[in-house]
């Protein structure tokens, strides 16, 4: 059946080709119903093992949902599958009403809008802390405007006041390998604020914070959304109850539970799962 | 900091040394070398033979290719194990250009068909050889030839995602497969015996000395607007993003950077370069034939980018310099040497200097400050 895929795009006669539909070609993220991320009947498998099992989420535009989950989970599977780096077997996932993440590449994605911080920090360690934050800042991304750019008074500002923002302002001409695990993951989030995504995925942000970072961590998070969709994926759950509204459950590749932290807390199939774990 | 000053200049010579000591000694290496050869007869102790300008002046077509090879294995992470095969493209494309400016001075004296033809009874030139009888049209392809083998291959591995030590292996393969085409009469190359026997360039005559220099001053400034035009690459936006997609190439992605676009680009750049290198390489050593496909100079190539220290540039005209030397001089006292002599170079560079002969003079300085 799989063969006669490419053959069906001719036989559907209800359907335009790609190249002649302006909305795909070029899509325009489009949040109008209020809803910024649709997952839906997901599922992947490596090998035989279920990553993913029917996940249906959604991400109402300008929310700040946590994701928690017993390893295995399938809290990173679920976010490779919306950057693009992993393609679902079955399922659709859209961003906005218009944009199909399926059919697009992982720096289709990242234009589109979605920024993603990795769980392990990975900045450009042979490159200086402003040069990261430079290489991420949101615009052209073609090969012959990079030959010619040059940062204009806007864009060094812009720059300046992530650095403020992440602290790291004295360490601006420093390599950004020999940071420290913590400067490292604040310029990670640095990098992640200079793309202006509209949607971020935020995967472990405060592993290898000091308390005091965390809490600058949260109360950044928190700022964040309204304006942009935050996704947070956390083991921490003292983090996640200090930003949390609404939180989900990930077991087994889907959904377990949803709702406040509270409500979450008691459900009795998330103490079953979460057993001998504190939650 | 102050504000930067952006002027093209001041983004090649900026914060390094390195760079400007390199420019002054091609210079100089330019104009010394033919005076040398000019102003002092020859019993002279100063004098230049047309010998020595001759193998000065390969030394500086290899080089240029060791540039073109830095620029993608250097800063991009693309190990080529293939690179002499655009060389040699360029070289042919010259090497076309040569032929026909023979004309009635062959063997033969077909005033259209070079002399290969002629012996293989061919009565007329294949479609491919015309257009070489203008210099402008054979210069053109000297970066069309291999740009567009470039463009094609690449395209295909990097789209692909073939990467790494799977990339290396297929240029190697790419070079092996042209070196037997080559070797065909059938193609119309000149077969095993590739093309020699060149009379003039642009009018001057090749064996003439006043030409040998003049070639030898093309390829010394070939070299240093190549070098440069590199360094004017890798000092923009675009060379943090190359530099940024061979440290960590799906960070690079997801960040919006389509990295297959990036990586054919300079590929295809680096492809060019190597043609250039090559169009300059035939008519000073007066003949191309496939053996220059040969897997082995490839890798050769590479060897010298190793020594010399990579990610620098002049660290590969120090390194391409410095191997051919070490060549000329092995294959005269001690030609079966020569080989382990590279192998034991490159174990040794790898182990021990793996910021190559550059490195090496950094440390020395780091150690005295």
């Amino acid at each position: 059946m799989s063969m006669l895929k490419p053959l069906r795009d001719f036989t559907e006669r209800d359907r335009v080709f790609d190249m002649v539909n302006p909305a795909l070609r070029s899509p325009k993220l489009d949040v109008s119903h209020g809803t910024v991320l649709y997952l839906e009947d997901i599922s992947v498998s490596f090998d035989g093992f279920r990553a993913l099992n029917d996940l249906t989420l959604y991400i109402q535009a300008g929310e700040l949902r946590c994701i928690i989950g017993p390893n295995g989970a399938g809290k990173t599977t679920m976010m490779d599958v919306i950057t693009g780096k992993t393609r679902p077997d079955t399922g659709s996932a859209f961003f906005g009403q218009t944009i199909d993440l399926l059919r697009l590449s992982e720096p289709d994605i990242a234009q589109a809008g979605i920024g993603r911080k990795f769980q392990s920090p990975t900045v450009f360690e042979q490159h200086t802390v402003f040069e990261n934050l430079e290489l991420s800042m949101a615009g052209p991304r073609g090969v012959w405007a990079m030959l010619y750019a040059r940062l204009n008074a806007e864009q060094r500002e812009k720059i300046d006041s992530v650095l403020e923002l992440t602290g790291l302002q004295d360490l601006r001409f420093a390599l950004a390998g020999s940071l420290s695990h913590g400067q490292k993951q604040w310029l990670e989030i640095g990098m992640l604020l200079m793309q202006e995504p509209a949607l971020l995925l935020v995967d472990e942000p405060v592993a290898g914070m000091t308390p005091q970072e965390t809490e600058r961590t949260a109360e950044l998070l928190v700022s964040l959304a309204g304006e942009r969709s935050v996704v947070v994926v956390e083991h921490d759950m003292e983090f996640v109850r200090s930003i949390a509204r609404t939180v989900t459950v990930l077991h087994e590749g889907s959904v377990l539970a949803e709702g406040s932290m509270d409500q979450v807390q008691s459900n009795p199939k998330v103490v079953e799962v979460y057993l001998g774990e504190q939650v | 900091m102050t504000l930067q000053d952006h002027s093209a200049i001041s983004r090649v010579m900026r914060s390094d040394r390195g760079i400007k000591w390199f420019v002054g000694l091609l210079l100089a290496a330019a104009v010394l070398l033919p005076l040398g050869h000019l102003l002092f007869p020859p019993e002279s102790s100063l004098h230049v033979s047309t010998y020595t300008l001759g193998l000065v002046g390969k030394y500086m077509t290899y080089a240029l290719l060791a540039v073109s090879i830095d620029l993608i294995w250097g800063y991009c992470g693309i190990l080529s194990l293939g690179h002499t095969a655009f060389f040699a493209l360029g070289g042919y494309a010259m090497g076309m250009y040569l032929m026909r400016q023979i004309g009635t001075r062959g063997v033969y004296g077909d005033p259209l068909l070079p002399d290969f033809m002629v012996f293989l009874n061919w009565d007329s030139l294949p479609w491919y050889w015309h257009g070489f009888d203008m210099f402008w049209f054979a210069a053109v392809m000297v970066v069309l030839a291999p740009g567009l083998l470039a463009l094609v291959f690449g395209w295909f591995a990097f789209q692909s995602r073939v990467v790494g030590v799977y990339f290396s292996i297929i240029t190697q393969a790419l070079t092996f497969a042209l070196l037997l085409a080559f070797f065909r009469n059938e193609m119309g190359f000149g077969g095993n015996n590739g093309l020699t026997d060149f009379k003039e360039l642009l009018g001057f005559d090749l064996q003439a000395s006043s030409t040998r220099v003049g070639l030898y001053v093309t390829s010394a400034l070939a070299l240093l607007a190549g070098v440069l035009v590199c360094r004017w690459i890798v000092a923009s936006r675009f060379g943090r993003i190359i530099a940024a997609i061979r440290d960590s190439e799906s960070r690079t992605r997801f960040i919006g950077y389509r990295v297959e676009h990036y990586k054919l680009w300079l590929f295809c750049f680096s492809a060019m370069l190597a043609g250039i290198a090559g169009a300059l390489y035939v008519p000073q050593v007066g003949i191309i034939n496939p053996g220059e496909f040969a897997p082995i100079n490839s890798i050769e190539a590479v060897v010298w980018v190793a020594v010399g220290g990579r990610g620098t540039l002049y660290g590969a005209v120090v390194g391409a310099i410095l191997v051919n030397y070490a060549k000329s001089y092995f294959t005269m006292a001690w030609p079966e040497a020569w080989l382990y002599a590279l192998g034991v170079l490159f174990v040794l560079v790898t182990l021990f200097l793996p910021k190559g002969v550059l490195g090496l003079l950094q440390r020395f300085k780091r150690a005295e400050s």
